[in-house]
């Protein structure tokens, strides 16, 4: 049972479903966000059709987690289970985890290599590309009438249903739709830039993962990195150890189309020069009088052509790019109803890390992931506004800092959050 | 699962006998700190440069170095200790360790190494009691001055999905 049902029954103490014609986006524009985006399942089950399995690029893997032929892991788009898998000419092909003969969804190990896929309920077998290599019985048992499979049985009709799949600097996208522009125009150029910081002509070597259910509606998570706004006031550790504060050098980019986002800053190198005392006010967090014991921990050792020493990076529909000082990451958004969603994490260093990179990025990590100082509070805060919406009469948030802009824009704006739900009510039609 | 280092070795039966009470009488005094929230002592349990991780098994099975909480020393023991106390936001929550199945697994002078099954309960406001991990604990411990203290300490946990977080130790 996930966590976002041991308390609050399904649809809520207040539910906000209703007819579909009645989904109306509140008069105010995107000066407001209506509650049944995060609570409503005709809303949901829409977003899967039309984002997650509409013309979106999903993160599913990076190619390093399958460097050899025939290694392959189990992974997602939106909530529907993938194969991706290395074949022996060196491509990625992914496919649907779910067996072309009745369903089953046969790939039951987390990772591993193979040279075949066999469906355990029929043993239907597939090869590295997802084609139907033999099926038992096919031709059926000598002496019974009707036996085996028609005459016709053609098996390049039955394989795996396949996915449109492109690797871009050592990340694998896949998406359900044909005709998708290439990854590196869907991205967009602003977006683009800093995604290259992190992958490109980098080999990078697996750390681990993170695996965690969020009791919150997906687009809370793409949010969040879209709002600058929070980052110095929930995450009082940033403040108070001087690596984020109001009036370091930030910005919070956007692509054109408002979908994908970077949130950038750079440590302020004296953060007393920063904030004066106004700002300081603002910060409820903000001491000058604490010091960690181990200062080893917020070390930031350059390796990047970059001016900014973190980079948030949403990239829609369900992939986080993490840089934050040394350690190196991304997740992915596995939706799990309005309600709830799955995070994985993949942690990350690069093959030519040092034994003592690799521990100072390890150190490091515990800003993120579940356990991270900032990164449970993000969680904590998610869950708790789920847990507002389903339960109250009152029908919408506010969303007015920054005025009426769109886009780029600065730490305490809610621009990036107006753009990208710019862009979702288009292509949900609302 | 085979954790490096904590393989089983022959251990005299009177060795084993005292080691287990001893590690018993740890966890115990660990356990009660922790489950009542005194999280500033718990460094306390540590040597100067201990080893502290907790990961998921699917990790340490691929030998994965990553931690979900991975502190090289007691400082960064204390470091958490006080973020936590201090700086971080999360729901009130009341924990429960439950620790059994010690197993000695070698007693080498003063260092014992032991491994011990976890479960972790967690209480919410207004929420059921439930299980947040099921795990094991391979540690190494180090006797001084009669008292053990812990120079390394790997949970390992059954338990992959995290539900939503894990705010204070294990």
């Amino acid at each position: 049972m996930f966590s976002n049902d041991t308390v609050i029954h399904p649809l809520g103490s207040t539910s906000k479903e209703r007819e579909p014609a009645s989904y109306q986006w509140p008069a105010e524009g995107l000066a407001a966000i209506p509650d049944w985006i995060y609570t409503s399942e005709w809303i949901y089950d829409r977003e899967m059709a039309r984002i997650f399995h509409g013309k979106t690029w999903n993160f599913v893997a990076l190619e390093a987690e399958v460097p050899h032929a025939g290694d392959f892991k189990r992974s997602y788009v939106g909530p529907t289970p993938v194969v991706v898998v290395r074949d022996e000419a060196g491509g990625v092909q992914v496919f649907e985890n779910r067996c072309a003969h009745r369903g089953v969804e046969f790939c039951r190990h987390a990772r591993g290599n193979t040279t075949e896929f066999v469906c355990p309920y029929h043993q239907w077998t597939y090869d590295l590309h997802g084609d139907l290599q033999g099926i038992p019985f096919k031709r059926g048992i000598k002496g019974e009438a009707d036996s085996g499979m028609p005459a016709d049985f053609n098996n390049k009709q039955h394989g795996l249903r396949k996915l449109n799949v492109e690797c871009l600097h050592g990340v694998v996208f896949a998406s359900f739709a044909e005709a998708m522009e290439p990854v590196a125009q869907y991205l967009g150029e602003e977006v683009l830039k800093d995604f290259a910081v992190v992958f490109k002509d980098r080999k990078l070597k697996i750390l681990g993962y993170y695996r965690n259910e969020l009791p919150g509606n997906w687009k809370l998570y793409q949010e969040n990195l879209k709002d600058p706004y929070h980052a110095t006031l929930l995450h009082s550790f940033l403040v108070t150890f001087g690596l984020m504060v109001a009036g370091s050098k930030t910005s919070m980019i956007a692509d054109p189309t408002g979908r994908h986002g970077t949130m950038a800053s750079r440590r302020p190198d004296d953060v007393s020069k920063v904030v004066d005392s106004n700002t300081a006010k603002e910060m409820r967090a903000y001491r000058t009088d604490l010091k960690l014991a181990d200062t080893r921990f917020l070390e930031f050792i350059p390796e990047f052509n970059s001016p900014w020493t973190v980079t948030m990076q949403t990239i829609w529909p369900n992939m986080i790019v993490q840089r934050e000082l040394n350690t190196l990451g991304v997740r992915q958004i596995v939706p799990n109803g309005p309600n709830s969603q799955i995070m994985i994490w993949t942690m990350f260093g690069y093959d030519t890390d040092t034994p003592e990179m690799t521990r100072h990025r390890l150190r490091q990590g515990n800003l993120m992931g579940p356990s991270g100082f900032l990164g449970l509070e993000d969680n904590e805060a998610i869950k708790f506004l789920q847990e507002g919406v389903r339960r109250s009469p009152s029908d919408r948030g506010v969303l007015k800092l920054g005025g009426k802009s769109e886009g780029t824009g600065g730490i305490i704006s809610e621009s990036a959050i107006r753009a990208m739900y710019r862009s979702y009510r288009e292509v949900m039609e609302l | 699962m085979k954790i490096a280092g904590y393989e089983q070795q022959p251990v005299d039966a009177r060795l084993a006998r005292e080691a287990r009470w001893d590690v018993e009488e740890f966890h115990a005094a660990y356990c009660q700190l922790l489950d009542l929230g005194d999280i500033e002592q718990w460094a306390d349990f540590f040597t100067t440069d201990c080893l502290y991780i907790i990961t998921a098994r699917e990790n340490a099975e691929a030998d994965l170095p990553v931690g979900l909480v991975y502190a090289e020393g007691r400082d960064m023991i204390r470091d958490r200790a006080f973020a936590v106390r201090h700086t971080q936001m999360f729901a009130p929550r009341y924990l429960q360790h439950f620790v059994s199945n010690v197993l000695i697994l070698a007693v080498a002078g003063n260092e014992i190494r032991a491994q011990s099954n976890y479960q972790l309960l967690q209480t919410l406001v207004e929420g059921p009691t439930t299980l947040l991990q099921a795990g094991r604990y391979y540690d190494t411990f180090w006797r001084e001055n009669g008292r053990l203290l812990i120079e390394e300490r790997r949970c390992i946990y059954d338990t992959t999905l995290i539900a939503n977080d894990l705010v204070l130790p294990v």
